[in-house]
């Protein structure tokens, strides 16, 4: 029978919560590295039980943490990212020139046909590749030293690569999104990238046809479908069917379309889940009702799912890296908040349960299905 | 042998208890006593020191005998108590974010 392990990234440590394929009973362990945040977690598609932690503080820097047996022991593997030749200039948030400066590593993608290749997304914005378990990381300075990089630009939260989508259908395809620089792809293994932001649109920006300079926050692919993404802007709701070439606005009924996560169902590549924030001044759902939206069309005609969220009195937010799904049938969505639970729904979307309450603030969920 | 008492992060990181020893040849330092540290428990490189530049992490401070020495210079001499084992150097987490 499947089971399925839902890996929790949080404020002050990891957790690792296990169902069997009823997704009835959750047994949680941690937290792992207690009062160090964790800001990613991911397991390798080949080989599940492999799964790679990112260990920050702002007191100690970068750990990496690599666990070979799902999660119950962990060792620190290599954690120097040292940017590759001159590390040039970015722009601060005063226009300012700034150096690049490594702080953290903000999301690992790990190959999907080798369990010791495994990409990290860094702040400030690079992307770096281990080919050897995670002992060594390399830069892919072919990003960093696009001709656009001395004027890409942080976001609030620092200017980190969040977001790594791998192509199932060769390995030289990569599309990665930067706040606040926007989505570049690479079709040629991480040579050269170009930036694919055409179409979007950001009140932030006096040039409505910038290149450069948006706030992606979140990008989702269906394996079935890879020239298909979603993309959660800062504001507005995007898809692309060209592999990121150009951008169509989805929003549609959306009672906002501010947001941070962005998923595709496991098993229907047309449907799509977000969960609006009132805006990004206040970082919490709207009317104080958390509801996860759902669009069955690929985009523009949106649902609420609301059936066991709280839907009154309801402040929290759900960061970027914080929703997934798994792969069993029906399909099982999981999201965590910053209020600390993480909320499953085994039905598609309609009916919600909290599997954890009251963690530390959830950075990162990732669910595996494990056969 | 140098003692080093290490903040309780970097305890749990490195796996040891509040206190190590670490052997150091020549000179006592700051410099010296940080890379026998480090030469020890690998785990702790990139922790204390930047990788690249070993300079000091912002948060963190270096104590020895009731002094403050964080910003002495890396390669000037420890205390004589700290280089013959009657007092530990230590590595504090400063108090930050109220």
């Amino acid at each position: 029978m499947s089971r399925v392990r839902v890996l929790v990234g949080t404020k002050k440590g990891a957790f690792v919560l296990e169902a069997d394929g009823s997704r009835d009973a959750w047994s949680i362990t941690g937290p792992h590295f207690g009062g160090w945040e964790i800001f990613h977690m991911k397991g390798s598609p080949v080989e599940p039980d492999r799964i790679w932690a990112s260990q920050t503080s702002g007191w100690f820097g970068q750990v990496v943490q690599r666990s070979d047996d799902g999660g119950a022991t962990w060792e620190p593997v290599g954690n120097e990212f040292a940017y590759e030749g001159p590390t040039g200039t970015h722009q601060w948030y005063d226009g300012t020139p700034h150096p690049w400066e490594f702080t953290r590593v903000w999301h690992f993608e790990p190959s999907l046909t080798d369990p010791d290749t495994v990409y990290a997304g860094v702040e400030d914005a690079a992307l770096f590749r281990s080919t050897d378990g995670g002992h060594s990381w390399q830069e892919l300075p072919g990003l960093r030293n696009h001709a656009t990089g001395d004027r890409w630009q942080p976001g609030a939260a620092g200017m980190g690569l969040h977001t790594i989508v791998l192509d199932p259908r060769t390995p030289d395809r990569i599309t990665v999104a930067i706040s606040a620089a926007g989505v570049f792809r690479t079709e040629d293994g991480g040579e050269s990238w170009r930036p694919s932001n055409r179409g979007l649109k950001s009140q932030y920006l006096p040039d409505p046809e910038a290149e450069i300079g948006y706030c992606v926050h979140h990008l989702a692919m269906h394996p079935d479908r890879p020239d298909t993404l979603f993309m959660q802007l800062h504001w507005n709701v995007m898809r692309s069917d060209d592999a990121g070439d150009s951008w169509e606005l989805v929003s549609g009924n959306l009672p906002s379309d501010f947001g941070f996560p962005v998923e595709v169902h496991a098993h229907e590549p047309e449907t799509v889940y977000v969960i609006p924030i009132k805006s990004d001044s206040e970082h919490y759902p709207p009317e104080a009702k958390l509801r996860v939206y759902r669009s069955r069309t690929g985009g523009h005609e949106w649902e609420p799912l609301t059936r066991g969220l709280p839907q009154e009195h309801c402040y929290v937010n759900v960061l970027r890296d914080a929703m997934s799904v798994d792969r069993l049938d029906p399909c099982g969505i999981y999201f965590g908040t910053t209020g600390g639970q993480v909320y499953a729904s085994f039905d598609g979307g309609d009916q919600w349960t909290a599997i954890c309450r009251d963690l530390p603030a959830v950075l990162s969920v990732e669910a595996q299905t494990l056969e | 042998m140098i003692r080093v008492v290490l903040p309780y992060h970097l305890r749990n990181l490195a796996g040891v208890g509040s206190e190590v020893g670490v052997p150091v040849e020549g000179r006592v330092t700051q410099r010296s006593v940080l890379d026998a540290l480090e030469a020890r428990y690998p785990v702790l490189r990139g922790t204390i020191r930047d990788h690249g530049s070993l300079e000091r992490r912002p948060f963190l401070r270096f104590f020895a005998c009731a002094r403050d020495l964080t910003h002495e210079d890396p390669d000037e001499s420890l205390p004589e108590s700290v280089a013959r084992g009657e007092e530990p150097f230590l590595v504090v987490g400063a108090i930050a974010g109220g």
